[in-house]
């Protein structure tokens, strides 16, 4: 069981009491009706699956229910940093290896 | 050397002490005609029948630690065909008709035991999707009938079918072909095999890049055994294909999460087929050692750690012991994680990629085991044939891009 620190609550809580939402800083094409059949794909279903650093969504569904990243090593699970949607991935930690 | 009831004797005169090495353990050569990644079931499956039917020797299996080390020695080893889409049906039925003559098609014993799948419903939603498995699979010749609760307590008498449960047992589908298999024989099986005709089995060798030469095509791939060419590579590396795929510079539409198993202290036989449930997520057998094999769920997060949270595990045991109340007081002996490549549609993704030379067979997340033949057999053929065998073809990564999903998510979030 994670123990995640909720940067609006600002106290770590248990796995449990949160719903993982998987990849962060995936964009949603802002005119959709332009954006080509390979460009939807990348964007519902391409995903870098790193093994190493991870920066991922997750919900505080069961405290405040608010959206927030996380920056979790994939092989150790520690998480590095968690920040409010929205604000870019901190430049911690080395790349992941393989998938881009 | 071949098995038989003659050379078990002459052994067993020597005192067992002269059984030879099942499989060579060669110096990797320089250059192959085909080189695949992964020793899982899988991989070793597709050098064998590469080798077999399509008359491929010159060729290795490079794996990073030893054979069937990664899903395929961890898996719960059911086996069952009952999906609900064409293209699912034929490619888990030809499985099933591999594994019934598997053991002499290999002359290895995998011990592929048809005990019967039995697949619970709990719900009125459960009931509907089942029967419409049910009636699916009759269209395509694939056996799955319908039991009332009484009849499911005939079949498995352990079962409890009390209204009182928090889930009632409200019916089952029942695959009697289904079942299981020995994990560990099939990657064995399927390496001595292989390797009998000739292909190298190189373990301990990760590959840590794979070289494309100045049009992008394959050229090869850097291992910690040195580099080795060839001009097709076939990726079968279930968790890892994300992270060997990204070396080729190719994004892949999979998430690998860790999924559990656990077995309790053996006990006589007391489980006559395989039970699972995908609404209050319990998967149980008993292996012939008499051990209950339990499938727990994945964590709700990716990972590569190989572990997994221990109240997974402990949410699968509450459904166990509801299920089969005399199992309460067994004692858990060892719980384990596997890290399965899942897909948006919960799918395999079988063929060629956007790289020449580069192929890919994944994505069979948590419920491959059982296509382990079936799977090796088409991707081999479409290694060979540069093009997608006709049951591997609706498989493919361009699935993704035309919309034309296989939707398995839909009747059970996990599919053993
Ligand atoms: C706990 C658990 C229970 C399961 N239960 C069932 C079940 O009941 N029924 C069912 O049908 N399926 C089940 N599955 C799924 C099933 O185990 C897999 O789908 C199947 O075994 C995958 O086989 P594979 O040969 O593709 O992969 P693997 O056996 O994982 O083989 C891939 C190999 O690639 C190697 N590799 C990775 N990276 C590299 C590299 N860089 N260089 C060289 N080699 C590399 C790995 O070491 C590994 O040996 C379960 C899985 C788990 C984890």
């Amino acid at each position: 069981m994670l123990l995640i620190t909720c940067p609006y609550c600002c106290t770590a809580r248990p796995e449990s009491e949160f719903r993982y939402s998987g990849e962060a800083h995936i964009a949603r094409p802002l005119e959709p009706a332009t954006v080509s059949d390979d460009d939807w794909a990348a964007f519902l279903y391409m995903r870098t699956n790193p093994k190493g650093l991870h920066a991922e969504r997750w919900r505080h569904i069961h405290g405040c229910g608010r959206f927030f990243n996380a920056l979790r090593n994939t092989v150790t699970d520690q998480i590095l940093k968690t920040y409010p949607a929205g604000t870019p991935r901190p430049g911690l930690g080395a790349p992941a290896e393989g998938g881009r | 050397m071949r098995f038989s009831l003659f050379s078990l004797a002459r052994q067993a005169l020597g005192g067992h002490a002269r059984w030879p090495a099942q499989w060579r353990s060669p110096e990797p050569k320089a250059a192959y005609d085909a080189v695949i990644v992964g020793g899982g079931g899988h991989g070793l499956g597709t050098a064998y029948y590469l080798a077999k039917e399509h008359g491929l020797r010159n060729i290795a299996v490079v794996e990073k630690g030893w054979l069937g080390g990664g899903n395929t020695g961890r898996n719960t080893t059911i086996i069952r065909s009952n999906y609900l889409w064409e293209e699912s049906e034929a490619i888990y039925e030809l499985s099933v008709k591999l594994w019934e003559t598997l053991s002499d098609e290999l002359n290895y014993n995998v011990m592929y035991s048809p005990r019967g799948v039995m697949m619970l419903a709990h719900t009125i939603h459960d009931i509907q999707v089942f029967k419409r498995h049910v009636h699916a699979n009759r269209l395509a010749g694939i056996d799955n009938e319908w039991l009332t609760p009484e009849a499911a307590k005939d079949f498995c008498p352990p079962l409890n079918i009390s209204p009182k449960l928090r889930y009632p047992v409200l019916g089952a589908a029942l695959q009697r072909r289904g079942g299981t298999a020995r994990h560990d024989a099939v990657a064995w099986g399927y390496a001595r095999a292989a390797s009998a005709l000739g292909v190298d089995i190189i373990e301990n060798a990760e590959v840590t890049a794979i070289r494309r030469d100045a049009s992008g095509a394959v050229e090869g791939v850097e291992t910690t055994r040195g580099v080795i060419k060839a001009k097709k590579v076939g990726v079968v590396a279930a968790g890892h294909t994300s992270v060997l795929m990204g070396m080729a510079g190719v994004r892949m539409p999979l998430e690998s999460y860790p999924l559990q198993a656990l077995v309790s202290e053996p006990v006589k036989p007391v489980l006559p087929c395989v039970v699972m449930s995908n609404t209050v997520h319990a998967y149980v057998s008993q292996s012939d050692k008499g051990e209950l094999v339990i499938g727990a769920g994945t964590d709700v997060y990716t990972s590569y750690s190989q572990t997994g949270g221990l109240h997974v595990s402990a949410h699968t045991l509450d459904a166990i012991c509801d299920l089969f109340p005399t199992f309460r007081r067994m004692r858990m002996m060892r719980n384990w994680g596997g890290i399965v490549d899942v897909t948006p549609d919960r799918s395999p993704i079988i063929g060629l990629t956007p790289v020449p030379g580069l192929y890919v067979n994944c994505g069979w997340g948590t419920g491959g085991f059982k296509a382990t033949p079936g799977s090796a057999f088409v991707f081999a053929a479409t290694m060979a044939h540069g093009e997608p065998h006709p049951i591997a073809a609706p498989f493919s990564l361009e699935r993704f891009t035309t919309g034309r999903l296989i939707d398995e998510a839909a009747a059970a979030a996990v599919a053993h």
